[in-house]
């Protein structure tokens, strides 16, 4: 497939974090993926669009960016804030380790995201804002085109007397 | 919001939206904790049957309650669990605290 390519903005504000999910799915069924493949990228945008809203602009309200493009049968998700950065982004993609234990957050953000996509990578900075860029690869289900049930052969379990 | 709750005794059912991610579990954290506070609440159960999504959101909802519940020496679970939902307590870990039941377990109708 060429490469095809899509941008959003929007305010980070927590009810967005289902319409960023939603939209990157609909993006994402061009490559005709698996309901499991769907749902993996929709956690791992949600995570990402999650922190954002959280931590990048401690609910600011400011811009989110969420560019994703598809090359071959690649999904790429690309997550930019502009908001206070990572001081040190090893420590913040550890399980578990989290900056707001009281507004019980489990610390599994970028634990997740590295479980449902299969590359993952951050760029941050103090002040400079937050870069995640993670992949999947779609393995195509139907690789023959769409599902046709008229040309099955459909075994006969029923016998009429 | 009431329909989001079932008291049963000392039992709490939490019956979670069908998508559980940062926005959704703000509110259903503070209604929860406001019933566990104000309620002689010895179980409670996360109803999973209409949920068809959940991020870390939602496990940090969990653990926050579980550690909750625990202060009262009470216990947890979470119900009516299908594939996805149980992949995602599987990877989270939390499967080692809290109880997972594909179903209604027969213990909480005695309850």
């Amino acid at each position: 497939m060429r490469k095809n390519e899509m941008k959003l903005e929007f305010d980070s504000r927590s009810c967005n974090e289902s319409f960023a999910r939603v939209a990157v799915a609909a993006f994402l069924t061009q490559l005709n993926p698996t309901l499991e493949e769907v749902a993996d990228v929709k956690t791992a945008v949600s995570e990402a669009v999650t922190n954002v809203i959280i931590h990048a602009y401690d609910r600011e309200e400011e811009k989110v960016l969420v560019h994703c493009w598809i090359e071959e049968e690649t999904l790429w998700v690309e997550v930019t804030d502009h908001g206070r950065g990572i001081a040190d982004v090893a420590q913040a993609m550890e399980p578990l380790y989290t900056t707001r234990q009281e507004c019980d957050r489990a610390g599994m953000g970028f634990a997740f995201m590295d479980a449902f996509m299969d590359t993952l990578e951050v760029v941050s900075a103090p002040g400079k804002g937050t870069t995640v860029r993670m992949s999947r690869h779609i393995t195509h289900r139907n690789a023959e085109g769409p599902f046709d049930y008229r040309n099955q052969k459909v075994p006969v379990a029923i016998h009429m007397e | 919001m009431d329909h989001m709750f079932t008291l049963t005794g000392t039992t709490l059912t939490v019956h979670l939206p069908s998508e559980v991610d940062h926005h959704s579990t703000e509110q259903l954290q503070r209604e929860t904790d406001r019933l566990i506070q104000s309620r002689n609440i010895r179980c409670i159960l996360f109803d999973f049957g209409d949920t068809v999504f959940m991020d870390s959101s939602g496990i940090g909802m969990l653990l926050g309650r579980y550690k909750m519940i625990r202060f009262v020496g009470g216990t947890m679970a979470a119900i009516n669990v299908k594939e996805r939902m149980r992949r995602v307590l599987l990877l989270s870990g939390v499967y080692k605290v809290i109880d997972i039941y594909e179903g209604l377990p027969q213990q909480s109708k005695l309850l």
